[in-house]
């Protein structure tokens, strides 16, 4: 029973589901209720997982499912990603008119496998979390139905993830044949030298993973899939699934192959200049705001992943402050976002933008912030995130990695500099609503203010994360 | 002392600041400059009083302020000498004139232009109190975000280009130097500069870690060949921002030079002169000749400011009493007087709306009095004696000459440049026949602008005649910054020695 109640947080979020879709097969008309059972459900899960202690360290199952503080505090981020896009999306789909039940329900199963991804501690669990998050995903980008973009990019999205799905299970494969066991503590214990079935199941398994969290070379689909989705469900894509990916990441690096860093390291150093540089120039030419979005988050993936290569406890707490001040941003950019709407339609690209700072002061101001905050600009959030990521690169002397990704912000900067100078300094245009749901506004002030005053309490987030200690 | 009162300095600007959001969206535009003058003026009488308190017989730091800011890792940690304390003082003099210069210069969005001065100021007067690489960073680079946006959105028809510019160069320079003060933490286990200065820092990194400073120190001099921003963005930035960026973002590199390459990396100072004596005299022999050919008033006075640095730089380099003396006061002098100078030039702009020298020609005739006080900051440009800039450049070249005669003889022919080039543009805007009839019908200076320029009269003739309370304060401080910098020179030379 003890077992049960430690994974009570995933029993709950099943139930729901469950409950919601039959409650939903059987009322007519029952989506808006839907949607909010979903985000109450989601706030009881946040309460429970206050309420477990999050230092447990405890196996189930076999040792193949893990709950930690890693575990837990990953949890935590996912659910409060999965909570605000709930609240602030409501309002969009209405007026895209594809406010339908499965919307939250859909969230909600990939939530759970995000949370079986989280905790898993086992390639075989690990894998059926993936598998239960991608699919849910895949409908969710294509939601749209009717719009052409959103379906191509369902498909493309689903036709590549298939692919990189297939190579990470075979990676998996290759794994158990040369260790006899899918158990990560197993893997770690009977590995005792250098295999090349090891090294290439580790290559395959990366390469599924950097597909997950689009690193550079295998981002091709972010930007087509962060068009086309519809922008509730993109601001999820920007944040969730990065979560349980990152999570992935660091247990399956750090757990069965610690010893086996110089071979992976190269692997992501690579990853992580390539994602950075990749990022940064290719986002300069972009017109459309969600596909720069998509650059942007390739760029940052290339910081966190910087953080992941150190090989040190240092390094993965910089990776996991740096997911979650980078989760603050994109909340805060996607709520502009959200804001950006005249007479029901929503306008997307940058050129939209153009003066906004005349008629609505308070919206460029936060856009502002935000944006600066992005390029990492002192004293802003953005900026310390990226600090404590070199920090821990410059301690073990990787000055390259540190210093082309201090030079692709600049180069970075230069686009998000390309925004505002549209917004402060171009002709203004028509006007745009002012009616924003008041959950909507109070997720732009909660992140714009987390950002701007950041600097006044910087030892809060640091201390929490400087728990997660894997090594 | 237990009043936190650099602290204030520092945080009183945004209190103003956050003070003037509430009066957005209200056109009440007296009310909003009053408070902004207000605050401005306020800090301006504590730093006076800060510096009243002073103590300028010891070399220690003073006002230390400590406190737990990023935990086991960066304290926030501000204190002054005797170098920091003419910057800041400097900085609060110039904002509440800069401040009074808006009613002619500035027509949209007043309020948002005075939080963004208010803020600038703020981050200015961090810069110079920081005594922890990491804050001083932080300051160092957030004042970017404020000079963009005065450069972006106030500013001339090349607006865009010029703040692109100005952004995209410093912070390409200042990266490399955040790389360096974090290998610095994790060389030497500390940011804390005093600390720094005690335990010096592994002389086998020193060469490479100064370099990474300079990189950022000479794009914001900014010195040849990265000064082409400085022309761009002072052309386009509206009178205000010039000011600024001409009084007082330019020192932030000259104060960077002598706090942190000199007093961090001796050897690697020592090594490095060569290169930083050449830059000099190019910025100084070059950018002299460069402005004698301007036709635009703004661009000529942005040269002549990369020249004036250029003797900054020098005399920072001679390491010698009167080098460094020479160039605080320099910067100090220019700071009044570039200062000055653009307001002169947005004097005549916002009456012509042309900053061409062939608009103009025989002002002498229609604005006496504006030609006076033109007439005494281009002296003090020159470096006529009886003005400050006399003081600064003649400790300069004195000290150069100590070091290195052929270098001190180039540079003194930039003193010469730079009399022809002020004066030449003096002649062809106040002298001369009086050509372009629509000169006829402007006015001469308003109070507004007699009220700036004699209060940047004032201290360039007081200082000139009477220079000691400002050798006073700096004095030891000097002093005691070039018997560190020998001691430590002469400990890693050992240490090499014994190594090699």
């Amino acid at each position: 029973m003890d077992n049960l109640n430690l994974i009570l947080p995933e029993i709950i979020i099943s139930l729901s589901i469950m409950f919601l879709l039959v409650f939903g097969v059987f009322k007519k008309n029952s989506s808006n209720i839907i949607h909010n059972l979903s985000i109450f459900s989601l706030i009881i899960v946040t309460v429970l997982m206050f309420n477990n202690p999050f230092d447990n360290n405890i196996n189930l199952f076999n040792e193949s499912y893990k709950i930690d503080y890693l575990s837990s505090f990953m949890k935590t981020l996912t659910l409060l990603s999965g909570i605000f896009v709930l609240i602030i999306s409501s309002r969009f789909l209405k007026i895209c008119k594809i406010f339908q039940m499965e919307y939250s329900i859909l969230i909600l199963c990939s939530i759970l496998g995000m949370f079986v991804m989280i905790s898993s501690n086992d390639l075989i669990v690990f894998y059926l979390g993936l598998e239960l998050q991608s699919l849910a995903l895949y409908v969710l980008a294509s939601f749209n139905r009717d719009n052409l973009k959103s379906s191509e990019a369902g498909l493309k999205y689903f036709i590549l993830s298939a692919l990189s799905s297939g190579l990470l299970l075979y990676g998996c494969s290759l794994i158990y044949g040369f260790s006899s066991s899918t158990n990560f503590n197993i893997i770690a214990e009977t590995m005792n030298s250098h295999q090349y079935g090891l090294t290439l199941g580790i290559v395959f398994i990366l390469v599924g993973l950097a597909f997950k969290i689009s690193a550079v070379p295998f981002h091709m689909w972010a930007p087509d899939v962060y068009e086309g989705s519809p922008t509730s469900v993109t601001l999820f894509f920007a944040m969730a699934p990065k979560i349980a990916a990152l999570t992935v990441f660091i247990r399956f690096l750090y757990v069965p192959f610690i010893n086996m860093i110089d071979d992976w390291q190269t692997i992501l150093v690579f990853l992580s200049i390539a994602s950075m540089v990749f990022g940064a120039v290719a986002a300069i030419g972009q017109t459309n705001l969600k596909r720069l979005v998509a650059y942007s988050s390739i760029g940052h993936i290339g910081y966190t992943l910087a953080g992941l290569s150190v090989g040190t406890n240092e390094g993965i707490q910089s990776s996991i402050v740096y997911i979650s001040i980078y989760l603050a941003m994109n909340l805060g950019l996607f709520s502009c976002l959200f804001m950006i709407k005249r007479n029901d339609q929503y306008f997307e690209t940058i050129e939209d933008l153009s003066g906004l700072s005349k008629n609505h002061p308070l919206l460029s101001l936060s856009l502002l912030v935000i944006l600066f905050s992005l390029a990492g600009i002192p004293p802003l959030a953005g900026f310390f995130a990226k600090f404590y990521i070199f920090k821990s690169v410059i301690e073990q002397s990787m000055y390259f990695l540190a210093i082309v990704g201090l030079l692709s912000t600049v180069i970075a900067a230069f686009y998000y500099l390309r925004i505002i100078k549209v917004i402060y300094f171009d002709k203004e245009k028509e006007k745009y609503d002012n009616d924003h749901s008041i959950w909507l506004k109070l997720s732009l002030t909660f992140s714009t203010l987390l950002i701007l005053l950041y600097f006044i309490f910087p030892n809060k987030l640091v201390e929490i994360v400087s728990r997660i200690n894997i090594i | 002392m237990n009043f936190p009162i650099l602290s204030s300095l520092i945080l009183l600007p945004t209190i103003g600041a956050l003070f003037l959001l509430f009066f957005k969206d209200k056109d009440n535009s007296n009310t909003v400059k009053y408070v902004a003058l207000f605050t401005s003026f306020v800090n301006f009488l504590i730093s006076i009083y800060l510096w009243f308190l002073f103590d300028p017989s010891t070399s220690s730091f003073q006002f230390i302020e400590d406190k737990e800011w990023l935990k086991g890792f960066v304290n926030y940690k501000l204190g002054i000498d005797g170098i920091s304390i003419l910057f800041i003082v400097l900085t609060t003099f110039i904002t509440p004139l800069c401040i009074v210069s808006v009613n002619s210069t500035i027509k949209v969005k007043l309020c948002d232009f005075l939080i963004a001065i208010l803020i600038m100021e703020s981050l200015m007067i961090g810069v110079f109190c920081s005594l922890d690489l990491v804050i001083f960073y932080l300051f160092f680079e957030a004042g970017l975000i404020p000079m963009f946006l005065i450069i972006g959105i106030w500013g001339g028809t090349r607006r865009v280009y010029s703040a692109f510019k100005f952004f995209l160069y410093t912070l390409f320079g200042s990266v490399l130097m955040l790389v360096a003060i974090i290998s610095i933490y994790w060389l030497s286990g500390t940011t804390d500069i005093l600390q720094l200065y005690e335990i010096g820092i592994d002389t086998k990194y020193q060469n490479l870690l100064w370099l990474a400073f300079f990189s950022s120190f000479a794009v914001k001099t900014p010195m040849w060949p990265v000064h082409t921003w400085l022309p761009d963005a002072h052309v386009e930035a509206p009178t205000a921002g010039s000011v600024l960026l001409a009084a007082i973002l330019l020192k932030m590199s000259g104060y960077g030079f002598i706090r942190f390459s000199l007093g961090l990396f001796p050897i690697a100072s020592e090594l490095f002169t060569p290169l930083v004596y050449i830059l000099s005299l190019i910025a100084i022999v070059y950018a002299s000749l460069v402005a004698l050919m301007q036709e635009d008033m703004k661009k000529l006075i942005a040269y002549s400011s990369i020249a004036h640095m250029g003797f900054v730089t020098l005399g920072i380099f001679t390491i010698t009493q009167q080098g460094i003396e020479g160039s605080i006061i320099q910067m100090i002098s220019h700071g009044l007087v570039s200062a000055a100078l653009f307001f002169c030039v947005g004097v005549v702009y916002d009456r012509m709306h042309s900053r061409l020298i062939k608009t103009y020609g025989g002002l002498v005739l229609v604005m006496p009095k504006y030609s006076i006080l033109f007439m005494l900051f281009t002296l003090a440009a020159l470096g006529l004696p009886g003005t400050s800039g006399f003081i600064g450049e003649f400790l300069i070249l004195m000290g150069a000459f100590k070091d290195n005669f052929l270098v001190a003889v180039i540079a003194s022919s930039g003193v010469i440049f730079g009399a022809a080039y002020m004066l030449w543009l003096y002649r062809r805007v106040v002298f001369g026949n009086l050509t372009n009839k629509d000169l006829l019908k402007i006015p001469d200076l308003n109070n507004h602008e007699k009220f700036i320029l004699w209060f940047l009269a004032i201290p360039v003739l007081f200082f000139g005649f009477y220079p000691e309370p400002l050798i006073n304060t700096i004095e030891i401080s000097v002093k005691n910054l070039i018997e560190m910098y020998n001691f430590n020179l002469n400990m890693g030379m050992s240490e090499v020695q014994n190594n090699g």
